[in-house]
């Protein structure tokens, strides 16, 4: 399901967006019985293209786990998750697999570069794993680190990089592939502030587009008035959703 | 990917390189130790390769190894003769004998007797057929002169013990070590031609002209024995001295009994099958008719199923697969925890399973890979260093040595890369979301 839809009239950069991921009422529980831990408790979350999507909370809320429903990593246990109206929770591991190859990007907060290659091999791996030729994808990726000001460095070793041109790196490894759905979990937990608020800058920069969703898992409340959304979590649940300047709005998107 | 997966492997220079050396020395070991093994299990049948020109080994069926020798009468060889289809067949006698040299001890100005055990070949009279492949010094037809031997150029280390004989010595050089060891004796001279022609292979040579000097004596049950003659033979198993004769004079040189036909030589008529022949000659004479290859295979056989020697090798064999199984596998596996987030990263960025464990095999593969060829070249470098007939070590590289090292260092490398590939294959994408 895929539809033009209008955010709540009350946000003030109101304009005509796409659904671009849908979350229905989803739940996750690790563990039985007495050891049973209800990760999700019927999650019901939208999140728009041409946005940046925060999820915040305590340690242990459910944040992690619900990026990882969203992302095609976890199976969710009741519910549902669509990305541009592609059912992710309907798909066999198998194509869920070859589905976050081409649709999903990912930025770690531990960046999990591969130490070995230099900064434009790794930032050139999803389009590898695609199958597209070493020498194409890496002079892509060297494209692309350029954009993101790292256009000395391509044959750094991550270990010769600071953190946030690691960081940066992993944005060029996230966006390389053009994503449908662009997955940050703590993108600036191990920044200094100063760094942090440039990463997330260039994540608004060049991730936000009318084709993707970005969803930020952070705890980070310096950067939250950096999304255009903000959903608050606890013990499994949404509590409540807001935008950049901390006003409420509601949890579905309203579909004309 | 595979590009990918030979970065990350050789990225981690410590681990990559204890990888490779966990697997190059257990590749090494099972070289050299089944090199050692098939090159001591030659040894066993030396002899049989070293006696050639004939076709088939004559022999009475009880026979099991090229030593355990059952002596035949010598009418036997007669019956041998008259067997269709063959050329020639000449009696061997091989047995041992025990040598007396006489010293004499400096320090003291006395004559010291020493007494060695031997190894005896008597060959045929006329043809010397079984005569050694090659003479160091000296001619193999002043073995028709009296009381005449030719001694095999190691062996003579256990005959002068003490003496220090160096073997890589020039023949020349040699000969003249020998002559200061012991009495030398002017060239006997020939009196006469030896015309010896019953036999085709028989040698027929004016040797008066090129009489060797005697380079030393002994005693062999209470006959005189001259040393013409030094030439190269195999190493024997024993590496007892083997020393050559006519086989009347090897009757002399042993104690009197009524058999001393050890084999018989027998060479085919051209055309003639040989299993065809060895059959004929067992339905007539009652006796055992083998090939060299066959009488190879059956030394060789006795001493797999009757001694411990396979045994204690492949302990050895085990061993360094046990331990390089551990070394490899260890360090693999660490390998493999160290880029465990990575692993998940490429899990989370849509490898699936299959391409995650043909990453992780083609890195066993790599090292297993280097790993053979180091040691397989470390081996045989160990085997090129000792090479040589007068090398103390067996060694001995068989093709197929080559073939079960490499199925050796597949298995470890396996065995070494399957707790990685469960790891990875069970290991859970989400784990890249953790702290």
């Amino acid at each position: 399901m895929e539809a033009e839809l209008s955010l709540n009239p009350d946000i003030p950069k109101t304009q005509t967006k796409r659904l671009a991921v849908r979350i229905s009422s989803v739940s996750k529980q690790f563990g039985k019985g007495e050891q049973a831990v209800k990760a999700l408790q019927g999650i019901t979350w939208d999140v728009a293209a041409q946005e940046v999507a925060m999820l915040v909370g305590p340690s242990g809320c459910g944040k992690t786990t619900l990026i990882s429903v969203v992302a095609g990593i976890l199976n969710a246990d009741q519910g549902s998750v669509s990305i541009f109206g592609e059912s992710i929770t309907a798909m066999s591991d198998r194509y869920k697999t070859k589905y976050r190859a081409k649709n999903v990007g990912f930025v770690f907060q531990q960046y999990n570069l591969l130490p070995a290659l230099t900064a434009a091999e790794n930032a050139a791996v999803p389009l590898l794993i695609q199958g597209v030729p070493r020498l194409k994808a890496v002079k892509e990726a060297s494209e692309l680190l350029g954009q993101l000001g790292l256009g000395k460095r391509i044959h750094a070793r991550p270990n010769q990089l600071s953190g946030g041109q690691q960081q940066r790196v992993a944005i060029a490894r996230a966006l390389i592939h053009k994503p449908k759905i662009l997955v940050c979990d703590e993108p600036t937990a191990a920044l200094d502030h100063e760094t942090g608020m440039i990463v997330m800058k260039l994540i608004r920069e060049l991730a936000v587009s009318d084709d993707r969703a970005v969803i930020v898992v952070t705890h980070d409340n310096r950067i939250f008035p950096m999304g255009d959304r903000v959903a608050h979590m606890d013990d499994g649940h949404i509590e409540s959703i807001v935008d950049g300047s901390g006003r409420p709005i509601p949890a579905m998107i309203d579909i004309p | 990917m595979g590009w990918i997966a030979i970065r990350m492997l050789t990225g981690d220079r410590a681990k990559f390189i204890g990888i490779v050396f966990g697997l190059a020395f257990a590749s090494a070991l099972i070289m050299q130790q089944g090199s050692i093994f098939w090159g001591l299990m030659l040894r066993t049948c030396a002899q049989i390769y070293d006696l050639r020109g004939a076709d088939l080994w004559v022999m009475d069926p009880s026979v099991q190894f090229i030593d355990d020798v059952k002596p035949m009468l010598e009418r036997q060889l007669g019956i041998v003769r008259g067997v269709e289809g063959i050329q020639w067949a000449v009696p061997l006698y091989k047995g041992n004998a025990r040598a007396k040299l006489t010293f004499l001890d400096k320090t003291t100005g006395k004559r010291v007797d020493v007494t060695e055990q031997v190894i005896l070949i008597g060959l045929d009279d006329n043809s010397l057929v079984g005569e050694p492949a090659e003479m160091f010094t000296g001619n193999l037809l002043d073995l028709h002169r009296p009381n005449s031997v030719i001694v095999d150029k190691v062996g003579l280390r256990k005959l002068f013990p003490r003496q220090g004989l160096n073997l890589t010595k020039t023949p020349e050089e040699f000969k003249s070590q020998l002559v200061k060891l012991s009495r030398r004796k002017e060239p006997a001279i020939m009196s006469k031609s030896i015309q010896t022609n019953d036999i085709p292979n028989t040698k027929t040579v004016d040797t008066a002209s090129e009489a060797s000097p005697v380079l030393f004596e002994m005693e062999m049950n209470e006959h005189r024995a001259e040393v013409v003659g030094v030439c190269n033979a195999s190493r024997t198993f024993q590496s007892n001295a083997v020393i050559y004769t006519t086989f009347s004079r090897a009757k002399e040189f042993v104690p009197r009994e009524r058999k001393l036909l050890s084999y018989v030589l027998v060479k085919v008529q051209p055309g003639q099958n040989h299993a065809e022949i060895a059959k004929r000659i067992t339905q007539q004479s009652g006796l055992a008719a083998l090939t060299t290859d066959e009488f190879v295979a059956k030394t060789i056989n006795y001493y797999l199923r009757y001694t411990g020697i396979p045994i204690n090798f492949m302990t050895t064999v085990i061993l360094g697969f046990i331990v390089g199984t551990a070394i490899a596998g260890q360090m693999f596996y660490s390998f493999t925890l160290e880029n465990i987030r990575q692993f998940g990263a490429l899990k989370a960025m849509g490898v699936g399973n299959l391409r995650i464990v043909g990453m992780v095999l083609l890195q066993a593969g790599l090292v297993g890979f280097l790993g053979y060829g180091l040691g397989v070249g470390g081996a045989t470098l160990f085997g090129m260093a000792n090479r040589g007939q007068n090398s103390e070590l067996a060694f001995y590289t068989h093709w197929y040595l080559l073939l079960l090292d490499a199925g050796a260092t597949m298995i470890i490398c396996v065995l070494a890369s399957l707790l990685s590939v469960l790891k990875v294959v069970m290991l859970e994408p989400a784990i890249v979301f953790r702290g």
